[in-house]
């Protein structure tokens, strides 16, 4: 199998490696990074386990090619929280309840920051189409919803406060 | 400056025990994606396996060719059945007392039925490989109906069984037959029907689901050649049996099996069983000598491991003209696929189906189970449900709507008539439960006085004589009573080990302790409630109490977690191992004091000299003197075993009311309100129970709106994807409300009962209820579920409804 030098930053973090072309990102974010946070629900991009966010949108990496991240910026949720402070999404997940067996969590993390980024003050319907490529099978999303709700009026403080 | 003295009230607090709604401490790992599920696990050496599967529903294997699939580089071996024939391991034995196929013998039985592994230095090289194995079928006709597969000319779909008459539960009258389960009394509910005034009867199907939790199974087996040890890390809901099943089949001694269930995404009793996946991986490994890994994908998970439900059921009911019901009769075709393979107690092949009688106090009753094979995938296990007891919970809340209906009477009515009443408990069923608690009319009266049930009522009055209304609307009640935390070791057991549950606790020289229970969370919270059963009974903060399950090396032997068993089960084996060890603290204590243990009382996390508040010991003093100065006499240490066999099941209960509001133009229908009560007796969090209940009811609305598992004539799954298996998203779930009473189990150490399971259980019949209450004025009396907007959209039709 042909492989291919790629060159993306990762998590902040500018890495060069080789990788097969037919090597899914989930794959390679997993295996040959062993970044596992990613995780693989499906395969078939329904379910939103392996959302990770590439050049500011949020990507299934279980269909997307480690070779299409050539030059890109990618973040996984090993790459959220900054200088040992969690993100605002993750503290919300965590007092709101919005997890419980936690295998949907790096995705729905991952969607929440970047959809609080496209949205940062949004209604309850808003969270729920905006978190609709993400499935859950514990939580009945409803603690989620709670949890995106904090996260959203947590990230408002900050940002007024370094206004 | 001396701190200030903390209240008893404060100590109280500061524990976290429980009734305390404390933040889970398992989530630390998974908001930073370093939770561990086994496909996480990577071993130097790593090889991975994949499957071959069947494209046909039922056909004879003529030949199987490896060679080009050998050929690949990177592959290391094709294994057929025919291979594993000399270990015997060709075939594996069920939970249900029959057998299944490892890898298919000669014929396949089923769709996606597993037919040769690939091992390969890596998942892609495998999954090429797996192309590569030719296998040549020929087919023979499928039987899909359970009712086409009893006539006398069906074909035989289990061959190996053929001229055998007697099976794990009785006598075979049919080459398909595989059971015929009852309990109750027929006679004496014949005779109930005979003299009733009134009598209905109705059929209901409810249908194959899966419960298609987000992570699919998965393994990694690692045998180690040289000391013959295995260690494998399982995506299981019971590693301690599944280590006595691996020993058993492998010849592997058990002390050198370790079976580690990890982090664990999302059971849902689809994890409980021993898949053919798991014994190949294992299998593999052995014959190569290296780890293998086997992870499932979604198409393989919905395809292949344990289906649910698919209960054929004709439930009678017999009452006075008044409303009283004075007999029940169920009669159900079970549709098991083409293996027996589902997870109940060994002695109950249809589980606690007879728990059909519900909450209400029906004389005379009587059951019929009857198993059958099909060329469908095995399983039929209780999907978020103690066994079988989501299909009973429908059967009668349905039955006594359909009562109700040809009564002219309230639903909420028949229920308050038909109750047992709080004064009967215990209370004899007429199937031989020993329902242990309950207060269902102050519960009942709480719902409706909290969705203003008389309103709703006028108001679906006044919409019905409404032609322009553009909806209909419908108001469902569902009063439920679920058995669950099997359970006593005298009935219940699987494959011949009683179904007890274990804690091992040790507190540590300052104070701090350990705990290793015998269960294993999926998202339950384990860690975090079960330190704070062990805080309050021996006064140490939560926080400093570790809590460690699934490794069979270490954790002491348990069932399992599956059928709301773990707190009824295991957290009173926490209870009783913490009161072993507050007995030695007392002893302790009553040394260090030096007074009599007599003189000594608890409060919070301390003993006091009986009137006087300066002379105490805390429980962390007394853990340091257990290790440095026990008195004479007694052993150093502080720690305790307990395994914990229950005298009785629990019986949780709920009332459950949705308001549903369906489009009369499209079909579509919207829950406008969902209001459910759980009494799961004492509460440990609060904030958990609610999470477990929003859950429970989004599987519940999953199951009742759209999961779905058709075939078509050929034996073909359509749609075992999730593009087409319903799982909901944020945007179709509705906002849940939540209630509460508390009616503590009397024979259980803390009075706790269980709750996850409830809401899946008693929201699934609320839904139908719902539904067909919009179309009751209509003479409608039952719709069987999915209730997908077509299929109501087909409904409204039916019935004439004019927009």
């Amino acid at each position: 199998m042909a492989k291919q030098i790629v060159k993306m930053t990762l998590n902040g973090q500018q890495i060069e490696q080789l990788v097969d072309s037919r090597t899914l990102l989930v794959h390679f974010l997993r295996e040959q990074m062993n970044l596992t946070g990613a995780h693989i629900g499906c395969e078939t991009s329904h379910c939103g386990a392996c959302t990770v966010d590439i050049d500011g949108e949020s990507v299934k990496a279980c269909t997307h090619l480690a070779v299409q991240c050539d030059g890109s910026d990618v973040k996984t949720v090993e790459g959220l929280a900054e200088a040992g402070a969690l993100h605002a999404v993750q503290e919300a997940f965590y007092e709101e309840h919005g997890l419980q067996c936690g295998f949907c969590t790096p995705g729905m993390l991952m969607r929440s920051y970047r959809f609080l980024q496209e949205n940062p003050n949004p209604t309850e319907d808003e969270i729920r189409l905006g978190l609709s490529g993400n499935l859950c099978r514990c939580t009945g999303y409803q603690n989620i919803v709670k949890a995106v709700q904090s996260a959203a009026i947590k990230l408002q403080q900050k940002e007024s406060a370094t206004a | 400056m001396n701190a200030p003295v903390k209240t008893p009230e404060e100590r109280k607090a500061d524990l976290q025990g429980m009734g305390d709604s404390r933040l889970r401490k398992e989530d630390a790992r998974f908001i930073q994606g370093k939770g561990q599920y086994c496909d996480d696990i990577k071993l130097p050496g790593m090889l991975h396996m994949d499957i071959v599967r069947s494209p046909v529903a039922h056909g004879r294997i003529k030949r199987i060719n490896k060679e080009e699939a050998l050929a690949i580089p990177g592959v290391h071996a094709v294994l057929t059945a025919d291979d594993l024939k000399p270990l015997n391991l060709h075939w594996m034995p069920t939970l249900a007392g029959d057998v299944a196929a490892v890898l298919a013998d000669e014929k396949v039985h089923f769709q996606m039925q597993e037919v040769a592994i690939v091992i390969a230095d890596d998942r892609y090289i495998a999954a090429d490989a797996i192309e590569a194995v030719e296998v040549e079928y020929e087919e023979l006709p499928v039987v899909i109906d359970p009712y086409a597969a009893l006539e006398p000319d069906a074909p035989v779909l289990r061959e190996d069984l053929q001229g055998k008459t007697e099976g794990a539960h009785g006598p075979r009258d049919h080459h398909n037959h595989i059971f015929t389960w009852e309990a109750g009394d027929k006679t004496a509910a014949d005779a109930a029907f005979d003299h009733a005034p009134v009598t209905v009867s109705q059929h209901m199907h409810y249908p194959r689901v899966h419960p298609c939790p987000l992570e699919t199974c998965g393994c990694v087996a690692s045998f180690d050649p040289i000391k013959g040890e295995l260690t494998t890390w399982m995506t299981s809901q019971a590693p301690h049996v599944v280590r006595t099943v691996v020993s058993m089949l492998s010849g592997v001694p058990e002390s050198k099996v370790r079976i580690i269930s990890p982090d664990i995404g999302g059971g849902f009793g689809n994890k409980v069983g021993i898949y053919p996946g798991y014994v190949c991986a294992i299998v593999a490994s052995i014959v190569l000598g290296r780890p293998v890994k086997w992870s499932e994908d979604r198409v393989e998970n919905i395809s292949s491991t344990a289906f649910a439900r698919d209960y054929h059921m004709d439930g009678h009911l017999a009452a006075t003209e008044d409303g009283k019901i004075l007999g029940l009769k169920v009669d159900v075709i079970a549709d098991h696929g083409a293996f027996d393979a589902c997870a109940d107690p060994t002695k109950f092949p249809a589980g606690l189906f007879h728990i059909c009688s519900g909450s209400y106090d029906i004389p005379a009753a009587h059951c019929s189970v009857k198993g059958v094979y099909t060329n469908k995938a095995p399983g039929g296990v209780a999907y978020r449900c103690s066994f079988r007891v989501t299909e009973a919970v429908y059967l009668i809340e349905r039955m006594v709507d359909v009562l109700a209906q040809k009564l002219n009477m309230d639903k909420a009515e028949i229920r308050r008539k038909n109750f047992i009443r709080k004064d009967q408990f215990p209370y004899n069923s007429a199937f031989g439960f020993e329902y242990d608690s309950g207060d269902y009319h102050t519960a009942l009266e709480k719902v409706l006085d909290a969705v203003d049930y008389k309103a709703l009522r006028a108001e679906q009055e006044q919409k019905r004589a409404d032609p322009n209304c553009p909806t209909l609307m419908g108001i469902g009640l569902v009063t439920f009573t679920e058995v669950v935390g099997a359970g006593p070791s005298k009935t219940c057991d699987i494959l011949g080990v009683g179904m007890f549950d274990s804690c091992e606790i040790r507190i540590h020289p300052t104070g701090s302790a350990i705990a290793r229970m015998g269960t294993i969370t999926q998202g339950q919270g384990h860690q975090t409630t079960y330190a704070q059963i062990i805080a309050s009974e021996l006064g140490i903060p939560s926080e400093v109490i570790q809590v460690e399950e699934g490794d069979t090396s270490t954790a002491p032997y348990g069932l399992g977690t599956y059928g709301s068993r773990s707190t009824p089960v295991a957290g009173a084996a926490i209870a009783m191992a913490a009161r072993k060890i507050h007995a030695k603290a007392k002893k302790i204590a009553a040394h260090l004091l030096e007074v009599s243990e007599a003189d000594l009382d608890w409060e919070v996390d301390r003993f006091k000299v009986r009137g006087n508040d300066e002379q105490f010991k805390t429980m962390a003093d007394i853990a340091f003197a257990a290790y440095q100065q026990p008195p004479e006499g007694l052993e150093p240490g502080l720690e305790a075993v307990h395994y914990y066999d229950p005298p009785n099941f629990t019986y949780p209960f709920g009332i459950y009311l949705c308001v549903v509001d369906i489009d009369k133009g499209t079909g579509e229908s919207s829950i406008r309100r969902f209001y459910a009560l759980d009494d799961c007796g004492t509460r440990i969090n609060p904030m958990i129970i609610d999470g477990q209940i929003h859950g429970g009811l989004t599987e519940g609305f999953a199951v009742a709106m759209g999961q779905q598992m058709p075939f078509d004539e050929q034996g073909n799954l359509l749609g075992n994807t999730l593009m087409d298996y319903f799982l909901p998203t944020a945007v179709e779930t509705p906002t849940w409300e939540t209630d509460y009473t508390v009616t503590p189990s009397p024979h259980h150490p803390i009075g706790a009962k269980g709750v996850a399971e409830s809401p899946h259980v008693g929201s699934i019949p609320t839904f139908t209820s719902a539904v067909v209450d919009a179309f009751a004025h209509l003479g409608v009396t039952h719709i069987d579920m999915p209730h997908t907007s077509y299929r109501i959209w087909k409904k409204l039709k039916e019935e004439g409804v004019q927009l």
